[in-house]
């Protein structure tokens, strides 16, 4: 027993321990690691110092505030950012961001449902439609997201009636006749009707927003109901009533203090309503349809990754086809679905930027195109513009994680 | 008994068999398909028929459109009148002329015509290097000829002197036959010998060596520089060689994610987590506008190998990614298992655990390779000329000007391909890696 601890080795350091001893040698990788890693940064921090000595530039931030001098063509971000030229370069990144965020947001809501419609497609028992979709799938998958969009937007600018084709003749019939009488496609831009917010259309809104809650609470009293005392209320009609029928009325109440503004054809150009430019359309339906491609998959997976005995269980405790679905497979799916979806979106909207190839006015082209050429910041520019995505990016993943955590299995 | 025989000699027994009668017709052959899989329920019948019109659109559209292509022309004036003088001016007809016309531009930029033969070359021994890699039947013996392939192809592509590829090949050499002394030395020397005589080899005694050989006996191509690279080859330049080099950097990084040192960790981290954040686009312009300042003053190197440079960290941080996810598969008991034999810690991840990660994570990095690829074509952003920034000037020179949907119906093809071969390999590879009873 005492032969045991008689000769701990005690005292005894070597310099080959930091090696040989596991005790060590973790901290001895790491520190060289991290030596070499400095020394790395060093090297690239002291060239970078050295060309810009040489060059005489300092890094400074102070172009932000300087008047920027040039123009962005009308849009979302400069609508609402009220930009002219005379604006300072920070507010021409500001456009940037905002044009940016559209398009993303845009993208991720077209995509998602172009997605789930064609995922759940997929799988259907129609052969037809289910390889029409693998085609769909393989053929956006396949090409470079590149392509679509300079394909679309060349197809937009190149095949598209102009816009006084649309303006009738003497006999009064045009070349062109407008979609629905509401939707015009030119070479420049596509024309829909827009919203009016008349008088009393704020308090239409108040009570749109109120009732929305209305039926998100009734929802909640309806589970808690059921989760209680095992009676089961109607959702989803009384829910949608909820939400909409209080609208309707009052928006008749109130006198249709909201109504369409649809485009109509002057000169050479269209008047009223929106007009979206064909940059951004051909980029948001460029980026939904290539995302989408890669959501169908991902919801395929995430249906087929439950495993068939929960629906044959579902189906043996009497469930109907519907309530197998929505109580059973999505709750079980959407934990499969969400986290490879988080990333999809992280995804499309890193490749908004490359509204470059068809001249969107995205964050990019403002503080990391004209900015940066006009100034001569490279670094600075590319800095802010880097750190822009990256807070994007974590915004993005923040949000969905706690969707995710929301959807997760709660294990004892 | 007697009953019984009564019972066989009823009337109301039938004594001959009936002929085997074919199923019902709803039941058997084509309508039964059609009715199973086309025609179950009556939203599904709405469904097909729907299917089918769409189908009928696009092919009446494709079709005339395909079928009429016109190939032998030298404008797209010239293909209008040609088409208005054999199918009318209200007909659909494809100008394939553009890409009879400039084929060899889409597929190899401004490389010198008389050269040609080099790409085409490299692309076969590109594909032969390939094959031991990618598929196990090809003996093993083979995989000598893929090693040697890379210097083989910068030859062929680059040019120049024949020493050059030579001299560095011979740094990887050497660094092998340093491991080999060593190994028997001490294991920490031959790490650091591995690592330092090859790079002192190729910064302090290469160049000398090339330019005395070469002085000696000069043997040697056409040299060709990277900017008369360009189309399809240059997307193939780029995407393989980011392809080779991002997975083991890759692979080191998802290591390090996953690895108990803090510092290794977090340093890990850091970088794939910025990477990821960033768009390529933006890395792309970083390499173009700020690695010059970065590096020392005066240095200017090739911004087709910056490019490369830069897909490559790009893609490496994802791969790490899906890497991290296969290594977070492996059950504990593997890496347990593992270090209960006393294999130290390369050994288990090289033997034990990074096969059946990677395993796991095939699919994943073939995704990230399939990605890679086709973000090759946003290098035309900097100034090269991918087969995209080459449409851009044919469709501004004045004999195609308006021209679209066959150029890029051209190079989708040309991607089609690639990315669809990609895919199929990566489910081939799964099947037959598929080692669970099934």
């Amino acid at each position: 027993m005492s032969s045991m601890s008689e000769n701990p080795p005690r005292n005894s350091f070597h310099l080959s321990q930091l090696i040989y001893d596991t005790r060590y040698r973790s901290m001895t990788i790491q520190v060289v690691t991290l030596g070499l890693v400095c020394v790395g940064i060093w090297w690239l921090v002291d060239n970078l110092l050295a060309n810009l000595g040489e060059l005489g530039i300092e890094p400074s931030f102070s172009f932000l505030s300087s008047r920027a001098g040039y123009d962005i063509g009308s849009g979302f971000g400069t609508a609402l950012m009220g930009y002219t030229s005379a604006s300072s370069h920070l507010d021409a990144a500001f456009v940037g961001i905002l044009n940016t965020l559209l398009v993303a947001a845009l993208g991720i809501v077209l995509a998602t449902v172009i997605g789930v419609i064609a995922g759940v497609l997929r799988l259907s028992k129609n052969w037809l439609i289910s390889r029409l979709m693998a085609v769909y799938v393989e053929a956006f998958r396949n090409v470079p997201l590149l392509l679509w969009i300079v394909l679309i937007y060349a197809v937009l600018s190149e095949s598209m009636p102009v816009p006084r084709d649309y303006r009738p003749n003497a006999d009064g019939v045009a070349n062109v006749e407008m979609i629905f009488g509401a939707i015009a496609f030119t070479t420049r831009y596509v024309a829909i009707p827009g919203p009016v917010m008349g008088a009393g259309s704020g308090i239409l809104s108040i009570i749109f927003v109120l009732s929305i809650i209305g039926a998100v609470a009734y929802r909640r009293y309806a589970k808690k109901l059921l989760f209680d005392t095992g009676r089961l209320l109607p959702m989803v009609w009384p829910a949608i009533a909820i939400a909409f029928v209080p609208s309707i009325l009052f928006f008749f109440i109130l006198g249709r203090p909201v109504s369409l503004d649809y485009p109509v054809i002057g000169g050479f150009n269209f008047s009223g309503g929106i007009q979206i430019s064909n940059p951004l359309v051909a980029l948001w339906l460029a980026l939904s349809l290539y995302t989408g491609a890669f959501i169908t998959e991902i919801v395929r997976a995430g249906i087929l990754a439950v495993s068939k005995g929960q629906s044959e269980a579902s189906e043996a405790l009497g469930m109907r086809a519907n309530r197998t679905m929505s109580l059973v497979i999505l709750p079980q799916a959407m934990r499969v679905i969400i986290p490879p979806l988080t990333s999809q979106y992280l995804n499309l909207t890193k490749n908004s930027s490359l509204a470059i190839a068809v001249g969107y006015a995205d964050v990019r082209a403002t503080l990391g195109g004209i900015t940066l050429n006009q100034t001569g910041r490279a670094l600075e520019c590319m800095l802010l513009l880097g750190l822009f995505y990256l807070a994007l990016s974590l915004i993005i993943s923040f949000v969905m994680n706690i969707i995710n955590n929301s959807m997760k299995l709660e294990e004892r | 008994m007697s009953d019984t025989d009564a019972h066989v000699t009823n009337a109301y027994f039938r004594e001959t068999m009936i002929a085997q009668q074919p199923p019902p017709a709803t039941e058997t052959g084509a309508i039964k398909w059609l009715r199973e899989n086309l025609f179950p329920t009556w939203l599904n019948a709405i469904g097909t028929v729907i299917a089918l019109y769409v189908i009928y659109f696009i092919i009446s559209h494709a079709a005339p459109w395909f079928l009429n292509g016109i190939w032998n022309a030298s404008s797209l004036t010239e293909c209008r009148e040609i088409r208005n003088a054999t199918l009318g001016p209200d007909a659909s007809a494809a100008c394939f002329a553009v890409i009879s016309d400039r084929w060899k531009q889409l597929l190899f930029g401004f490389y010198p015509s008389e050269a040609y033969w080099r790409p085409v070359v490299a692309l076969v021994i590109l594909l032969a290097g390939l094959a031991p890699v990618l598929f196990g039947s090809i003996p093993r013996r083979f995989m000598a000829f893929s090693l040697a392939s890379p210097f083989i192809i910068f030859f062929l592509l680059w040019g120049g002197s024949i020493w050059l590829p030579i001299a560095i090949a011979a740094g990887f050499v050497i660094g092998f036959y340093v491991a080999k002394a060593l190994a028997s030395v001490n294991q920490i020397v031959a790490l650091l010998g591995v690592v330092i005589v090859p790079i002192l080899y190729w910064f302090f005694v290469m160049m000398p060596l090339v330019n005395m050989l070469q002085g000696f006996l000069p043997i040697g191509i056409m040299a060709i520089e990277s900017k008369q690279f360009g189309g399809f080859m240059l997307s193939i330049v780029i995407g393989v060689a980011a392809i080779v080099l991002s997975l083991p950097l890759g692979i080191m990084l998802a290591l390090g994610r996953a690895s108990d040192l803090f510092i290794v960790n977090k340093l890990s981290v850091g970088f794939i987590e910025i990477i990821r954040g960033v768009p390529l686009i933006v890395w792309l312009f970083t390499a173009s506008l700020l690695l010059n300042y970065f590096l020392p003053p005066g240095t200017n190197f090739d911004l087709t190998l910056r490019v490369i440079i830069m897909v490559t960290l790009f893609s490496a941080a994802y791969i790490a990614e899906v890497v991290r996810g296969g290594l977070a598969a492996v059950p504990k008991g593997q890496y347990e298992g593992a270090d209960s034999l006393g294999l130290d810690y390369w050994q288990s991840m090289r033997l034990i655990v990074l096969p059946q990660a990677l395993k796991i994570s095939i699919p994943g990095i073939v995704n990230t390779f399939i990605g890679l690829f086709k973000d090759t074509t946003l290098v035309v952003f900097i100034g090269l000329l991918d087969p995209l920034g080459l449409t851009n000037s044919i469709r501004a020179s004045t004999d195609w000007n308006g021209i679209y949907w066959e150029l890029y119906v051209f190079i989708g093809l040309l991607f089609f391909v690639a990315c669809y071969a990609m895919g199929r390999y990566s489910m081939y590879l799964e099947r037959k890696l598929q080692r669970e009873n099934r």
